[in-house]
């Protein structure tokens, strides 16, 4: 289906007003060009005609490469992004680890499974996360593959894919942008092109606030967030606004947020989920979790059914933690007992 | 010899990821030099050093950065092909936001910081504009949100370029960046080539060493503010 009108034509047929309408990111290339306050009642060429002679020099340009830049412009902001809508599993074949013995493995994940990576520091999970990112095909040190929904891929589609397939999540990630909450989601759905801008932004928001311990309001800050909060809303983002069907999550801290409702939104999303931890809650909350050793998979384990009964055990001694932190919080002495083991 | 060229604003972690993506091109030692043009001094010849890569700088002083770059490039080409270099680095710091030292058919980078502000792209102009890729860095401490916002950003002014991320501390993101500059053009001069853009324009009184204010002083190639009563 092409529906995507040619829009020469319509910079030539239609005034400008028109055209911002139909395509609101229309009046972020005038913008770019500092060309904001151009007449919009009119059509493209006899607009740049009102406009200073020295603006579009100094970005040297011809009136007429500004109607072909701004038609391309407009084109590829309409298009539906397809490389990487459609991702229904990736598969990690095994290569060689740090002391050149092979994996020997073949690991298939689908869309809405959770697969947790675990190893000591510096035995190699962030070589796996690059593998995946780079989509390896046995070029990198590790000489591993990654093949997307069974097919190998060649270097064309990697660059495509290339920092849109993989959207992370840790605990460094800090928001940097004076916004609030609000404006923030509103901004990042303008750029997915979103139709239903208010929608998805509601949603998120409710999202956020579910997940967070402690709710916040629309129109704080987002540099105003305490740590929990922050989480929350960069994952209920990840979840209803970033294409990426890949989402790799960094150790989060078990404060002020419900990392596992958190995972299982994300999951539910049909998003193939990497959780690299070293908590036992959340690494037997995946289905299954690779071991890495020596700069290799050593293996994958696959969440049994006895750990699935030792996991409610950890969740109990979890929520006594948790327990304990809110009776700190406030204020209380920690007697034993408090404490039910 | 390859030549790649590499701008972006001061900070935002140029000599870091030239480093990584040295490490990443995975050549004999020795075989990529580096020259480093800043405005008045630099220490990034001691990075380079430590990782014993063969380095040479030069401050434009008192030109114009970009002038000073597009007279002294051809010079800086057969000083890598007689040291017998496979790969020459230019690295050069973009300071008015009109520099862009990108020169046709030649590898042209820009690298740019997450931690920059999300709407710095679209005012950064020719140095974002007219490179091959964009390399943003910093991507590791800000949200995916701010990530993606900053990429749909850098798209609006460079329609073509190529995205990738890279880690400086780590490398994260190098690999996909060698793998592309494997296929640089290779060169034994570059005379007679074209710069991408033109240099900013100024033959004024204070490009002579004018320091005096007023009308009375100012000749030659000036541009005046508009103020709105």
């Amino acid at each position: 289906m092409n529906n995507t009108p040619n829009f020469m034509t319509l910079l030539n047929n239609e005034n400008l007003a028109t055209v911002i309408e139909r395509f609101p990111i229309a009046s972020d290339f005038l913008a770019n060009y500092r060309l904001s306050d151009i007449a919009t009642d009119r059509l493209l060429q006899s607009a740049l005609e009102g406009i200073e002679e020295d603006i579009l020099e100094e970005f040297g340009l011809e009136p007429y490469d500004l109607l072909l830049n701004f038609s391309v412009f407009l084109e590829t902001f309409s298009e539906t992004r397809a490389d990487i809508d459609g991702v229904t599993s990736i598969t990690i074949n095994g290569g060689i680890n740090k002391l050149k013995q092979p994996e020997n493995i073949s690991l298939t994940i689908s869309a809405g499974e959770i697969i947790s990576i675990v190893g000591p520091t510096g035995s190699g999970k962030s070589r796996l996360l690059n593998d995946i990112e780079c989509l390896a095909q046995r070029d990198t040190p590790t000489q591993r593959q990654i093949m997307i929904n069974g097919h190998e891929l060649d270097d064309t589609q990697r660059f495509e894919m290339d920092g849109k397939l993989v959207a992370q999540l840790s605990q460094n990630m800090n928001f940097v942008m004076d916004l609030t909450v609000r404006e923030f989601l509103e901004m990042h759905a303008k750029c997915r092109l979103s139709p239903n801008v208010n929608d998805v932004v509601e949603k998120c928001f409710q999202c956020a606030n579910d997940l967070a311990g402690e709710k916040f309001a629309a129109d704080t800050k987002v540099t105003q967030l305490s740590g929990g909060q922050s989480r929350a809303l960069m994952i209920a983002d990840t979840a209803y606004m970033s294409d990426s069907p890949i989402v790799l999550i960094d150790e989060i801290e078990n404060a002020g947020i419900d990392r596992r409702e958190a995972i299982v939104l994300l999951a539910k999303r049909e998003k193939i989920i990497f959780v690299s931890t070293h908590d036992p809650l959340l690494a037997l909350n995946a289905d299954k979790r690779i071991i890495i050793k020596n700069g290799g998979i050593h293996k994958i384990i696959e969440t049994s059914a006895e750990e699935q009964q030792s996991l409610v055990l950890i969740e109990k001694l979890d929520n006594e933690l948790l327990k304990l932190r809110n009776h700190l919080r406030s204020g209380d002495l920690i007697t034993k007992e408090l404490i039910n083991l | 010899m390859k030549l790649i060229t590499i701008a972006g604003p001061p900070s935002s972690g140029k000599t870091a990821v030239i480093l990584k993506l040295i490490e990443a091109m995975d050549m004999p030692s020795g075989s990529i030099g580096v020259v480093k043009f800043d405005c008045l001094t630099s220490f990034d010849n001691l990075s380079y050093e430590a990782a014993q890569v063969p380095v040479q700088m030069g401050f434009s002083g008192k030109t114009c950065p970009d002038h000073y770059f597009v007279s002294n490039i051809e010079d800086a080409v057969q000083w890598g092909i007689e040291s017998g270099f496979k790969m020459l680095i230019t690295e050069s710091a973009g300071l008015c936001n009109r520099c862009s030292p990108y020169i046709n058919s030649i590898a042209s980078i820009c690298v740019i910081d997450n931690l920059s502000g999300v709407n710095t792209p679209r005012k950064i102009g020719p140095m974002l504009k007219f490179a091959d890729i964009v390399v943003v860095t910093k991507g590791d401490i800000v949200s995916q949100a701010e990530r993606e916002v900053f990429a749909f950003n850098i798209k609006q002014v460079n329609l073509t370029a190529r995205i990738i991320f890279i880690n400086g501390i780590t490398g994260q993101g190098t690999f996909m960046l060698a793998k592309y500059l494997k296929n640089a053009l290779e060169i034994d001069t570059i005379q007679d080539m074209r710069l991408r853009f033109t240099t900013p324009a100024a033959v004024c009184s204070y490009c002579t060493g004018e320091t005096r204010i007023g009308e009375p002083h100012q000749r030659g190639m000036l541009k005046k503010m508009e103020f709105k009563k």
